[in-house]
C-alpha cells in the first residue's frame, strides 16, 4: 500500500517515538523503566520541536494520568514503560476505558514476574495487555514484528485509539526495542495523509451527549474548553458522562464497552501470513503460530524446514488483542501439525486452543530471557512432528 | 442582592449526595463566588476532583469537570494544562486523596510550581468510607480501622507543600465563606502551584465517634485549634502546640512557573535559543 519510502536507520524504541510524532502525538507523560526508556529519551526532543509536551513524572502511575489527561483535554497522547509499569498504570488504564479516553500505550516487554529481567526479552505481557485492570472492556493490543513495525504499529495504534476512544497497547519487546538496524518507512505525508482524527459534535452545546451513542459506537468526547463543559468519569455514567446507578444505564454502558471492539473487530485485525499459500491440508505440513520479535526466528526456521523438504509456514497476528479467531481457526481447520512458539508459558497458545478448539497444539516456550533461535524451533518441529 | 449560584451549578444533580450540615457545600459555593469574582469563563475552568465525598465537587459545578481515580488529582491536572496552560485547572482533594494515596503527586505539584490551584477539603478522617484513620486524624481519635485510638502522627498539609515548593499555600476552614471566597481569588490570580487547606467538619463519621455530635460541635472544635496567622506569629513555641495557623502561609511571586519553563525547552528545540544552563535560575541547587 505504500508507495513511497524512507529509508531510516534506527532503533525499534526511537522508531516507536518518530511514529508518535508523525502521527500527531502532541503529549507523552512517562517514568524511567528498562528496557523502554529511550522511547521517553526520543520523545523529549520530539515533542517540543513540534510544540508539543514530554514530562518525565513521579511515578508510573502519574506518567500515565497526565497522558490520560492530556487525551481528555482532546490532544494525541501517548505512554510507554515496561511490564511493572503497566501493572502500576493499571487503574488508570481502567480508568480510560471507562471513559473512553484514546491513548497509545507502548509497552516494551522484559521478563517477569515482578522485577524479572530488566534488561532481558520476554513476551510475557501478552496476557496482561487483554486485561491489565479490574472489570469488563476489551482491550485492543497490536503486537510489532520487526523494525518498521515499531513505527507502522504506533501509527495505526494512534488511529484506532481515536477510532474506539480507548486505550490501544503497542507490544515490542527487549530485543526489538534495542534492535538497531535499517528500517524502510511510509513517508511522513503518507503518514499524516492517513491520520482519521476522534470524531466531535459540532451541534448546539445544550444537545450534546457524549456517551449517547448506538450500541456498538464509541463516545464522542469534544475537547475541552471549546464550550462544552461535560464530565469524566470512572464510575457507571449517563449520556452525559454523570454517575448513576440506573440499571439499564449501567448494563448498556458495559455492554457497549464490549461490543464498540468486538463487532468491530474487522477493523482491527491485522496478519501476516507467511509461506501458508502452498498448503493444502496435506499431511505432514506445518503451521507455526508466532508474533512479535519471535517471528523473526520462525521465518527463519521455516526457511531451514523448507530447504530440507518439509513444508512449513507461518501465522503472525499483528493484532492480538481481539484476536483473529476465524484466521487462526481457518489454518488450524486445515493444518494438523500446529506449533505456538512464545517467549512466555502458553500465554496465547491458551488463545489458539481456544478459537481452534484443539487440544493438541505444540508448544515451545522459553522464559530464561533469551531469544529463541531459528535452530531451536527447527529442532523442535523435527522433536514432535 | 443575593448571589445567585444557578449559572455555575448543575442543578438537575440537586440535591447533592453530601450529609446534612457538611462543609463540602459551602466550599463549593465560596469556590464559585470566586470563579465569578475573577470574571472567568466557565469554559476556560477545569475542575479535576479525585475520590470520596469531596471527589463529587466536580460532578456539581458547571465546568469542564473531571473525576479521577484516588489520589491522581494533580497528575490527571498536570496533563490538562500542560496542553491548555491559559486555562483554569484546579484539584478539589479530600486529605486522604492529597495526603495518603496520592501524596506523592502533591510533593510534586508543589515542587514543579505548575499553575495549578489545589483545594484539599481537610475533614480529618475518611468520612464515604464510614470513619477510617486519613493522615490527618488527630492522635488519639477514634476511627473504625483503630477504635482502641489513633497512634498514628498528624500530617500538617501545609508544611508539606511549603517544603515541597508550592509557591502559595494557605489555609482557612469553612467557618468563614468570606475568608475562603478570598483566599480562593486570590489562590486562582497567583501564578504558580496554589495549595490550600480547607478544614471542615464530618461530624457524621468523625464527629459522633469523637465528643462532636453535631456539625456545630465539629466546628466549634476546628475554630478551637486554628489561630490566624497574624496572632500565631507572635505566639511562644509552646503555644503553637497541637494548633494550625491559618491565612496566607507562603507567596512567592517570583517563583518559576513550570508550563512557563517548558516554553523554554520548546524554544531551545526549535532553535530559539541556547541550552537551559544553572544560570537560568537563580536557586540553582
Amino acid at each position: 500500500m505504500a508507495s513511497k519510502k524512507r529509508e531510516v536507520v534506527s532503533s525499534g524504541n526511537e522508531l516507536a517515538a518518530l511514529a508518535a510524532r508523525d502521527a500527531g502525538c502532541k503529549f507523552f507523560g512517562g517514568y524511567p523503566i528498562t528496557p523502554s526508556s529511550e522511547v521517553m529519551h526520543e520523545m523529549s526532543d520530539l515533542m517540543p520541536e513540534v510544540g508539543g509536551v514530554c514530562i518525565q513524572m513521579e511515578d508510573e502511575i502519574a506518567g500515565v494520568a497526565a497522558a490520560i489527561g492530556a487525551g481528555m483535554a482532546g490532544v494525541r497522547t501517548m505512554t510507554a514503560t515496561s511490564g511493572p509499569g503497566i501493572s502500576l498504570k493499571a487503574e488508570n488504564l481502567g480508568l480510560a476505558q471507562m471513559a473512553e479516553v484514546p491513548l497509545v500505550v507502548v509497552n516494551v516487554m522484559r521478563g517477569g514476574p515482578s522485577t524479572g529481567l530488566p534488561t532481558r526479552v520476554s513476551q510475557g505481557d501478552v496476557r496482561q495487555a487483554k486485561n491489565p485492570s479490574h472489570g469488563d472492556y476489551r482491550s485492543i493490543t497490536l503486537c510489532a514484528g520487526n523494525l518498521e513495525e515499531c513505527y507502522t504499529e504506533v501509527v495505526r495504534a494512534f488511529n484506532l485509539a481515536d477510532r474506539f476512544m480507548q486505550p490501544v497497547f503497542v507490544l515490542t519487546d527487549e530485543t526489538i526495542g534495542h534492535m538497531h538496524g535499517k528500517a524502510m518507512l511510509p513517508t511522513e505525508e503518507e503518514v499524516k495523509a492517513g491520520i482519521v482524527p476522534r470524531k466531535t459534535f459540532d451541534g448546539a452545546p445544550e444537545d450534546y451527549r457524549p456517551y449517547e451513542c448506538a450500541p456498538d459506537q464509541p463516545a464522542v468526547l469534544n475537547p475541552m474548553f471549546k464550550g462544552y463543559r461535560y464530565h469524566f468519569t470512572g464510575l457507571h455514567h449517563d449520556a452525559k458522562g454523570f454517575p448513576t446507578e440506573e440499571i439499564e444505564t449501567c448494563r448498556k454502558l458495559i455492554q457497549r464497552l464490549e461490543d464498540k471492539v468486538m463487532m468491530h473487530a474487522d477493523e482491527i485485525e491485522l496478519n501476516e501470513e507467511f509461506m501458508l499459500d502452498d498448503m493444502t491440508g496435506e499431511k505432514g505440513e506445518i503451521l507455526i503460530i508466532a508474533y512479535g520479535s519471535v517471528s523473526l526466528a520462525a521465518k527463519e526456521a521455516i526457511r531451514h524446514l523448507r530447504a530440507q523438504g518439509i513444508k512449513a509456514g507461518l501465522f503472525r497476528p499483528i493484532t492480538l488483542w481481539p484476536s483473529p479467531a476465524t484466521s487462526i481457526k481457518k489454518y488450524t481447520d486445515m493444518i494438523k501439525n500446529v506449533l505456538c512458539v512464545e517467549l512466555n508459558i502458553r500465554q496465547y497458545t491458551e488463545e489458539v486452543e481456544r478459537v481452534s478448539q484443539r487440544l493438541d497444539i505444540e508448544g515451545l516456550y522459553k522464559v530464561n530471557g533469551r531469544a529463541i533461535s531459528p535452530y531451536e524451533i527447527v529442532n523442535k518441529v523435527k522433536e514432535v512432528f | 442582592m443575593a448571589f445567585n449560584y444557578d449559572k455555575y451549578l448543575r442543578l438537575e444533580k440537586m440535591p447533592t449526595l453530601w450529609c446534612w450540615g457538611c462543609g463540602d457545600g459551602v466550599i463549593l459555593k465560596a469556590f464559585v463566588r470566586a470563579i465569578d469574582k475573577l470574571g472567568v469563563s466557565r469554559d476556560d475552568v477545569c475542575v479535576v476532583s479525585g475520590i470520596g465525598c469531596s471527589g463529587r465537587f466536580s460532578s456539581y459545578v458547571d465546568f469542564n469537570t473531571v473525576h479521577t481515580t484516588h489520589g491522581r488529582t494533580v497528575a490527571f491536572a498536570t496533563g490538562i494544562k500542560l496542553v491548555n496552560p491559559d486555562k483554569y485547572v484546579i484539584c478539589v482533594a479530600g486529605d486522604g486523596d492529597a495526603l495518603a494515596i496520592g501524596g506523592n503527586h502533591t510533593i510534586h505539584g508543589c515542587r514543579r510550581n505548575i499553575d495549578i490551584t489545589m483545594i484539599v477539603i481537610n475533614n480529618f478522617i475518611y468520612g464515604l468510607t464510614n470513619s477510617q484513620t486519613s493522615p490527618t486524624t488527630p492522635q488519639g481519635m477514634w476511627t473504625v480501622s483503630q477504635k482502641s485510638g489513633n497512634i498514628d502522627p498528624t500530617f500538617n498539609a501545609t508544611d508539606l507543600a511549603i517544603a515541597s515548593g508550592a509557591s502559595f499555600v494557605a489555609r482557612e476552614t469553612m467557618l468563614d465563606p468570606k475568608k475562603l471566597e478570598k483566599v480562593f481569588v486570590k489562590a486562582l490570580e497567583h501564578k504558580g502551584f496554589a495549595f490550600l487547606d480547607i478544614m471542615s467538619n464530618c461530624h457524621i463519621n468523625l464527629g459522633r465517634k469523637n465528643k462532636m455530635n453535631s456539625a456545630m460541635e465539629n466546628l466549634k472544635w476546628i475554630e478551637s485549634i486554628t489561630i490566624p496567622k497574624k496572632k500565631w506569629d507572635e505566639l511562644p513555641e509552646e503555644e503553637k502546640l497541637n494548633k494550625f495557623p491559618t491565612g496566607i502561609l507562603k507567596e512567592d511571586t517570583n517563583a518559576r512557573e513550570y508550563c512557563d519553563l517548558y516554553k523554554e525547552v520548546i524554544a531551545f528545540h526549535q532553535g530559539k535559543r541556547k541550552t537551559i544552563t544553572q544560570d537560568d535560575f537563580e536557586k540553582k541547587i
